[in-house]
């Protein structure tokens, strides 16, 4: 019993969720040190924060914004494809505007082009919520439609070719500092924050969790779920907008073709890392936030270390089943199960699968 | 009392009809509008074109069919371009020994995820989402860049014209148009078509109907990688080259081709003739934008949602209206 209780504070923190994604993050960068000695190092030069860790969470920052959102879409139990368009599109429409007015580098330009981006994104989103809560259709398929379409009108909005733009204000949002760290840093930790606060200090985190955890049951007492689920999608929306703009402004310039390409698939990847399940349910924030940032940071490795970038395809591959396998709860009933008959101990029914489907 | 039963009939088939009545209007207003439109060749080219958009599109059917769905197709038809290159251009192995062995990998391949998806009871979408990163990975391992194929068995079997009349047509599309009848008989004539819809229906009726579920779910799986290994040989004729970029987003044209073929996402209701239909409205928009000639290319991607988005309400008020 004693060494139980001496063991439980390391046991409390092997069992969080956070527990492992966490190492994992840890290992990768160790790992770098290795290849580069001076990895971990961070310097003040002109009053701008410096290093590859800096870099790490720059370049992630548009990616922990759209993992974010969908990590609470995918709480509900749905998934959300069509974000990678949407950061075209909103890219695209802000540098559109941009470009146009005589006034390209005042603050008012740039803050009606921030405004028609997430305008639209809102739209977007609506109707992606308005196919999954009121039509009922699978989250896959109706968000696939915006997937397929949305690329061709991020391409018509920039007829094909890529707009750049020169502008101060807007450079700000994915490429500038403030107060001696990234400005995209900042955004994207203060939206964490705030839908942090949002989701765990009221009911809704919870109520989200209920709606993705059983729909019939949520609804049986109360909860107004075609709203929330609605909601989620519009949620996720608005921040593959502003990850949009991030990544335009980061190269001050719009591409309706690639911007944002696969980044629905690293999102999604971000998110099951995290240890969110794809399942509905339960959710992460933490998780997420340290999923997107072992993805930034794999990519990074990659390119350090000198092996061609798209091969790190493969890795995702394997992690992604890997972590699957491990969610899922016939996988490890097996592994127990077999477990249990090399230790020849008598444990016959090893956690048998639930079915957790109610009607409907 | 017959008359109703015909209605409900005709209801369940009314994707279908609007498909093939949406197919004819818009060959007929190309007709209309462009000179050398209306022709038996363009209707050809149709089939020569996307010959392997149509193998894809059949195996994805199946696995529809069954309430599943498969994101790979794209990637293992740009991984057997891949191999297809690799063996015949820089190892040397001869067409007809390196084939077969690109069927038999995709048949693994997607063998493998079936059984995943089966035993483990992981989302279909997640796996074949895996199996995407994984294919289109091992395309980048075996080159980054593009390999073009000179074999001579390859570029004569590319160039022959198959003449029918004045016109003409390409083994390709004789094979996609077998494969498409292979599978109607599969489906709408074996006890294995069957399952398949059942399984689709409700997979739990099925399984306490004492229908072999694992077997036919793998097996639905083992054809898509079948036919996008096959739709990737086919692929390799047409461009004659391997090329890790080639077929980006050729899974959302499957998919988009089998929806709008009239095949229920929920599974357990469609028709392969169906899916024949919807590839040859995808192709249809394509040769209308091209004849344009003003439109660009950004325009068929639009088009493809709205229609898509059309097709999904449909669904859904058919399906509402029928419980």
């Amino acid at each position: 019993m004693s060494t139980a209780t001496a063991a439980s504070p390391v046991k409390a923190v092997t069992r969080s969720r956070l527990f492992w994604p966490a190492v994992v993050l840890a290992v990768l960068l160790v790992a770098n040190l290795a290849f580069t000695p001076d990895f971990l190092a961070v310097r003040l030069q002109g009053g701008h924060l410096y290093g590859s860790l800096i870099d790490i969470l720059h370049f992630g920052a548009p990616l922990i914004l759209v993992s974010l959102g969908m990590t609470l879409v995918i709480a509900t139990g749905g998934i959300d494809l069509s974000v990678g368009s949407t950061v075209a599109i909103s890219g695209a429409l802000a540098c559109l505007h941009i470009s146009e007015s005589t006034d390209p580098g005042g603050l008012a330009t740039v803050l009606t082009a921030v405004g028609i981006a997430l305008g639209t994104a809102l739209v977007l989103g609506a109707v992606n919520g308005l196919l999954v809560a009121k039509a009922g259709v699978q989250p896959i398929i109706a968000t696939l439609i915006l997937m397929v379409a949305g690329r061709g009108v991020a391409q018509l909005i920039t007829d094909g070719q890529i707009i750049t733009v020169t502008s101060d204000p807007y450079k700000l949002i994915g490429g500038g500092y403030w107060l001696t760290m990234p400005f995209a840093i900042l955004l994207s930790a203060l939206v964490v924050v705030a839908t942090v606060l949002l989701t765990r200090s009221t009911a809704l985190g919870l109520l989200l969790e209920s709606v993705g955890g059983n729909p019939v049951a949520s609804r049986l007492v109360g909860i107004r779920a075609m709203r929330l689920v609605a909601l989620v999608y519009v949620f996720s929306a608005l921040c593959a907008a502003l990850a949009g703009l991030m990544v335009s402004s980061n190269v001050s310039a719009a591409d309706g073709n690639n911007a944002g390409l696969w980044i629905e698939l690293d999102a999604i990847l971000a998110v099951v890392l995290g240890g969110t399940s794809l399942n509905g349910g339960r959710f992460s924030i933490g998780g997420t936030v340290l999923g997107a940032l072992i993805i930034q940071t794999l990519s990074t490795t990659v390119y350090t270390i000198g092996i061609p970038p798209e091969t790190t395809l493969v890795f995702k591959a394997f992690v992604v089943i890997t972590v699957c396998l491990i969610q899922s709860p016939v996988f490890r009933a097996k592994l127990a199960a077999r477990g249990a008959r090399t230790r020849r101990t008598a444990r016959p029914h090893a956690a048998a699968p639930t079915n957790r489907e109610v009607g409907a | 009392m017959n008359a109703h039963a015909l209605l409900t009939r005709l209801r369940g088939q009314l994707p279908l009809l609007v498909t093939a009545v949406l197919l004819v209007s818009m060959f007929s207003v190309g007709s209309v509008q462009y000179d050398g439109f209306f022709s038996g060749q363009v209707v050809l080219n149709l089939l020569i074109d996307n010959a392997f958009l149509l193998v894809v599109a059949v195996g994805m059917t199946f696995v529809v069919l069954t309430g599943g769905i498969d994101l790979s197709v794209g990637a293992v038809v740009a991984l057997s371009t891949m191999v297809s290159a690799w063996l015949v251009e820089q190892h040397g192995w001869p067409p007809l020994l390196v084939i077969p062995l690109v069927l038999l990998m995709g048949t693994a391949g997607g063998w493998l995820m079936g059984w995943i998806i089966h035993v483990f009871e992981i989302q279909p979408f997640i796996v074949t989402l895996a199996g995407m990163f994984l294919a289109r990975g091992l395309c980048y391992t075996i080159s980054v860049e593009s390999i073009s194929i000179t074999d001579p068995q390859y570029t004569a079997t590319a160039q022959t014209r198959i003449p029918l009349g004045d016109l003409f047509v390409s083994p390709s599309a004789l094979i996609a148009l077998l494969v498409v009848a292979a599978g109607f008989v599969v489906l709408h004539y074996t006890r294995f078509g069957r399952n398949v819809y059942a399984l689709g229906g409700s997979e739990q009726s099925a399984l306490l109907m004492g229908l072999p579920v694992q077997r036919t779910k793998t097996t639905v799986y083992a054809i898509s990688g079948f036919c996008s290994a096959l739709g990737g040989v086919l692929l390799t004729f047409y461009m004659l080259s391997g090329y890790g970029l080639h077929a980006v987003g050729l899974e959302l044209d499957a998919i988009a081709a089998v929806v709008i073929g009239g095949t229920l996402l929920t599974g357990g209701s469609g028709y392969l003739l169906g899916t024949l239909l919807g590839v040859l409205v995808l192709g249809l928009i394509q040769t209308v934008i091209s004849f344009q000639g003003t439109l660009s290319s950004w325009w068929t991607r639009i088009v493809i949602g709205a229609l898509l988005f059309v097709f999904i309400v449909l669904q859904r008020l058919i399906t509402a209206r029928r419980r």
